[in-house]
């Protein structure tokens, strides 16, 4: 039960993380001219913070106790 | 190649295929072997959220404003974050009732209030409709568009169709006909369509692999990868403004919130989404790899978006190609036939999969809860008694589901070619954002009521219905223009694009906005106003405590029923099979063989037989027939309360209990080991005794014997007289000895002794002991040495104890060492707060199984048996008792033949020794 809760609370932070990174500000400091490795800078921001939260979320889901 | 009749069969091939996986799936099924349990056809058939919309519309929103699209898949990225806590409950909650739609989770949490159910359904339909109608539109054009081929040209320039030639009236048809086949083959639908689920999964892959495989052609293919497609989409001043589109094309941060909010809930409240996670679930345990496997899935199938759109208008830069198309026309363009053709497949895959379950979804809600609470209570109709139903059912279904894909077509002629995909698209996501509220509190808030649920969620439609849907219909000219520009009847404030004269938002956070409001607002006040009825309130605890109590509807029902009335209920329903094996299902759960034993018609059977209608027609219409032919005695609230309150009180007593149990548990333990301890020393006790006895014995007898032959005969010489009388007082000094060590003993291991604790300087004590000692050394010819430090700390004790421990250890290294060439070293040193003495001496030495007992009572070293020492065997014993009172430790090391060295520490006096650690 302990083991649930815990994770349960893991996502929810997440979930706030998630919420933090795709809103103001923190979009509108990456809406600016320029790129990454060829990808505009917004763009290549918002699909890397997405990848990274997806992987956090299957880190705390997989990972045991 | 792609001429009409090769789109068209290969259209045909496609859905056969699907058909063959749902029949094997459903076959397996049968066979108990079932395909879909698993996590990962569970995670692909969540993505059923991704329609035509997502595959022909997110091109389209992207090549407009940029990242616009995005907030709709990461709206459930994040909400799925959630589903830990809320999708894990809901899922519990559903598998307990036997919930069969959203409609049905509603009505039941609210009392299984037919009429909540009915009004759920119907803004479902309403909502939805417009969202099936896109799927028709997006098929019907890419079609018309890949017929073209090699032309690229708009369907609107084909000019509109008679409806009978119209492709959108053909595909809502044949949908109509193939989901028909697909989703009403079982009559149960709280279980699995498991042929279903499989042929969804296979349509996500397809479209995930079309979309991929489109996407890697435009920006591998026609580009030079990403970083090409942007720099040209750069170096057009028309669209350098996307790539930093927030504050500009995209809207405000406002919009984007909003949006990303509106897809948190339509991923949950979403008629289809509902029944792939929850109706169609056969794990709980397959949520946990869904929660980062079908974010996974939406991340994949973004990827290219952007350079599809960046693509399209670069290829296309006059305009003449409607964005939504891109996906489409790139690959036509480029003379790819086998491609276009693959996507087309997989936006028909997109479309199929979501018009399937959508419409299974509604037809099931509009089935039981809609129509069929109404035909119950018609009398006339005499429903009731009819003996086989489930042919009605099936019929109500399948004309639903054809009734639906119709008014998607109606509406497709009416308003849809106004609006692009993704418009089209929120309407639906913010209709079924009114459900939120409803079942997100209703699962948390036991204080919601029936009537606060009714009013938000018809509240909330109404604004809805005002400021999305009117617009909708206007600007298809189907409502006069005004409407819009000048609000009703001229009345400004009102305008349903800036009601209130809130301006300035776009048309879906304007709308969320307000319905959100409208609807928790007044869900919140008529709830907090009202009381809730005995059904609302037991149902509200059954549903928000669905982790803390196990299923116990059954407590609630009072009333009598016969087990025949409920078996014919079932068996209308269910159809005969369907109530044998259900009941062999009760009957076996409770040790009993159906239908050979009685079953008694208690509340229990009662509400089984109920939840078993409800997985089939709805807990509305359940609880109807239930109740017409068991007679229920209504409980008022007070009495739902009660039995609330009992059982929550059981679960404090249980509690109580268990905790009792477990002390009572932990005392029983203790015991046992007080009465081992006891037995024990009781063992020994009568050990000891025995020993004693036996010590005392031996010099008794030999006392006894002596003094008879002195006395017998008188005339023993004097040498010999002399010699027996030194024996007799010998013995009788070792019996006084023994006796007072066993008076010593006794004292000491009661805690009666005396003990007369003062500053003892171990350095006199040692050598006082020893000149003490000097005659005995003497005789026995040993040589003694003490190595004593010059200084040392006092220690706290009682000094003629310590002198009886020194004591006993020197004599027993005088008795064990041989004569003349004995040596005994004695040993005083200090460390970590403790005096140490070592007496060593350079004896026989002890083997080590005698060093394990040597400190026990009467051991002594050597073989008792023959060559018995001198001593008692308690003096080891009671000298360790001494040296352990004074909080020091007493062992022996010895090696066989080289000698015993018994050692003992004593802690310093605290003060001093404290002193000098700090120094």
């Amino acid at each position: 039960m302990y083991a649930l809760e815990k994770k349960a609370q893991r996502l929810v932070a997440l979930c706030m993380l998630g919420f933090l990174l795709f809103n103001y500000p923190l979009l509108a400091l990456f809406n600016r001219p320029g790129a990454l490795l060829g990808v505009p800078i917004l763009y290549a921001f918002i699909f890397a913070a997405w990848a990274l939260l997806i992987a956090l979320m299957a880190l705390v889901v997989e990972r045991d106790g | 190649m792609l001429q009409g009749w090769v789109i068209v069969v290969t259209s045909f091939a496609y859905l056969g295929l699907l058909f063959a996986i749902a029949y094997y799936a459903d076959s397996r099924a049968d066979r108990g072997r079932s395909v879909i349990a698993s996590p990962y056809i569970y995670s692909l058939s969540l993505a059923v959220y991704a329609t035509a919309w997502t595959f022909y519309g997110s091109v389209g929103r992207a090549a407009v404003d940029g990242v616009g699209f995005l907030p709709i898949y990461l709206g459930p990225t994040l909400m799925i974050a959630l589903w830990w806590i809320v999708m894990r409950k809901i899922l519990r909650i559903s598998k307990q009732n036997r919930i069969t739609s959203l409609a049905d989770f509603v009505a039941s949490r609210y009392g299984k209030s037919a009429l909540l159910g009915g009004v759920v359904t119907i803004i479902a339909v309403i909502g939805i409709v417009p969202y099936i109608s896109l799927q028709l539109k997006a098929v019907s054009s890419s079609f018309i568009i890949l017929v073209q081929y090699p032309e690229i040209i708009m369907p609107a320039k084909v000019g509109a169709l008679p409806v009978l030639q119209d492709t959108a009236l053909w595909v809502a048809l044949i949908l109509a006909i193939f989901t028909v086949l697909f989703g009403t083959r079982h009559l149960y639908s709280a279980e699995h369509h498991e042929g279903m689920v499989a042929a969804i999964a296979f349509e996500s892959l397809v479209k995930l692999l079309a979309f991929l495989a489109v996407g890697v052609f435009v920006t591998f293919g026609i580009y030079n990868g990403f970083g090409d497609v942007f720099a040209r989409a750069a170096d057009e001043p028309k669209l350098a403004a996307m790539l930093t589109p927030l504050e500009g094309v995209a809207g405000s941060y406002a919009s984007w919130i909003w949006l990303t909010i509106l897809s948190m809930l339509a991923i949950m409240f979403l008629p289809r989404q509902f029944q792939v996670t929850v109706i169609e679930n056969v794990d709980e345990k397959h949520l946990h790899k869904a929660i980062w496997l079908f974010p996974l899935y939406m991340l994949a199938i973004n990827i290219f978006v952007l350079p599809i759109a960046f693509g399209g208008r670069l290829h296309f830069p006059d305009g003449m190609v409607d964005a939504d198309t891109f996906v489409l026309t790139l690959p036509m363009a480029e003379r790819q036939e086998l491609l276009a053709l693959l996507v087309f497949i997989g936006g028909l895959s997109a479309a199929t999969g979501m018009v399937i379950v959508e419409t299974i979804a509604l037809s099931t809600m509009v089935c039981n809860d809609l129509v069929m609470p109404v035909l119950l209570r018609q009398r006339r109709l005499r429903l009731a008694e009819r003996r086989d139903l489930t042919g009605l059912l099936l019929g109500i279904r399948r004309g639903a589901i054809v009734l639906i894909l119709l008014l998607g077509y109606l509406y497709f002629r009416l308003a849809g070619e106004a609006y692009a995909l993704v418009s089209i698209g929120l309407i639906s996501f913010a209709a079924v954002a009114q459900f939120a509220p409803a079942v997100l509190g209703g699962i948390f808030w036991k204080g919601a009521t029936r009537r606060g649920a009714l009013a938000g969620l018809c509240t909330g439609f109404g604004v809805w219905f005002y400021t999305l849907l009117l617009p909708a219909l206007a600007r298809s000219d189907w409502l006069p223009r005004s409407l819009l520009e000048h609000g009703p009847f001229g009345n400004e404030l009102l305008k349903p694009l800036e009601l209130f004269g809130l301006a300035g938002l776009d048309q879906i956070t304007h709308a969320m906005l307000w319905s959100m409001i409208a609807n928790v607002g007044v869900y919140v006040v008529v709830s907090l106003l009202g009381t809730p009825s005995a059904e609302e309130h037991r149902q509200a605890s059954l549903f928000v405590d669905v982790f803390r109590r196990e299923a116990g509807g059954a407590r609630f029902w009072r009333g009598t029923a016969s087990v025949p009335d409920l078996y014919n209920l079932l068996a209308r329903f269910l159809g005969p099979e369907g109530a044998d094996t259900a009941f062999a299902e009760y009957a076996r759960a409770r040790g009993r063989h159906w239908p050979d034993a009685e079953l008694a018609a208690d509340a229990e059977l009662v509400h089984f037989a109920e939840t078993q209608l409800a997985g089939a027609i709805g807990a509305a219409s359940a609880r109807i027939m239930v109740a017409a032919v068991a007679k229920e005695e209504a409980l008022t609230l007070n009495e739902v309360r009660e039995i609330l309150d009992e059982a929550s009180q059981v679960v404090v007593y249980s509690h109580k209990l268990e905790q009792k149990s477990r002390e009572l548990e932990a005392a029983t333990a203790e015991l046992r080991a007080a009465n081992e301890a006891l037995k024990e020393l009781d063992r020994l006790k009568d050990d000891f005794i025995s020993t004693v006895t036996h010590e005392l014995r031996t010099p008794l007898t030999s006392i006894r014997a002596f003094s008879e032959i002195l006395l017998a005969d008188p005339d023993v010489e004097l040498a010999q007289r002399k010699k027996f009388l030194g024996i007799i007082t010998r013995e009788t000094e070792r019996l006084t000895r023994l006796i007072n060590q066993v008076l010593d003993l006794a004292k000491i291991e009661s805690g009666r002794a005396e003990w007369h604790v003062s500053r003892v300087e171990l350095r006199e004590v040692i050598s006082d002991t020893l000149a003490g000692m000097s005659q005995v050394f003497k005789e026995n010819n040993l040589e003694v040495e003490a190595r004593l430090p010059e200084r040392i700390s006092p220690v706290n004790a009682d000094i003629d104890r310590l002198i009886q421990v020194l004591l006993n250890l020197l004599s027993n290294a005088v008795k064990f060492c041989e004569p003349g060439r004995g040596r005994i070293e004695v040993t005083l040193s200090e460390a970590d707060g403790y005096a140490r003495i070592d007496v060593r001496d350079n004896g026989p030495g002890i083997s080590p199984e005698e060093q394990r007992v040597i400190f026990d009572k009467f051991r002594q070293a050597g073989d008792t048996l023959t060559n018995k020492p001198p001593g008692t065997g308690l003096g080891l014993h009671i000298s360790r008792q001494i040296v352990e009172h004074f909080g020091g430790r007493m062992w022996v090391a010895s090696v066989p033949g080289k000698g015993a060295c018994f050692s003992f520490t004593l802690p310093l006096e605290p003060a001093r020794a404290e002193a000098r650690a700090a120094a």
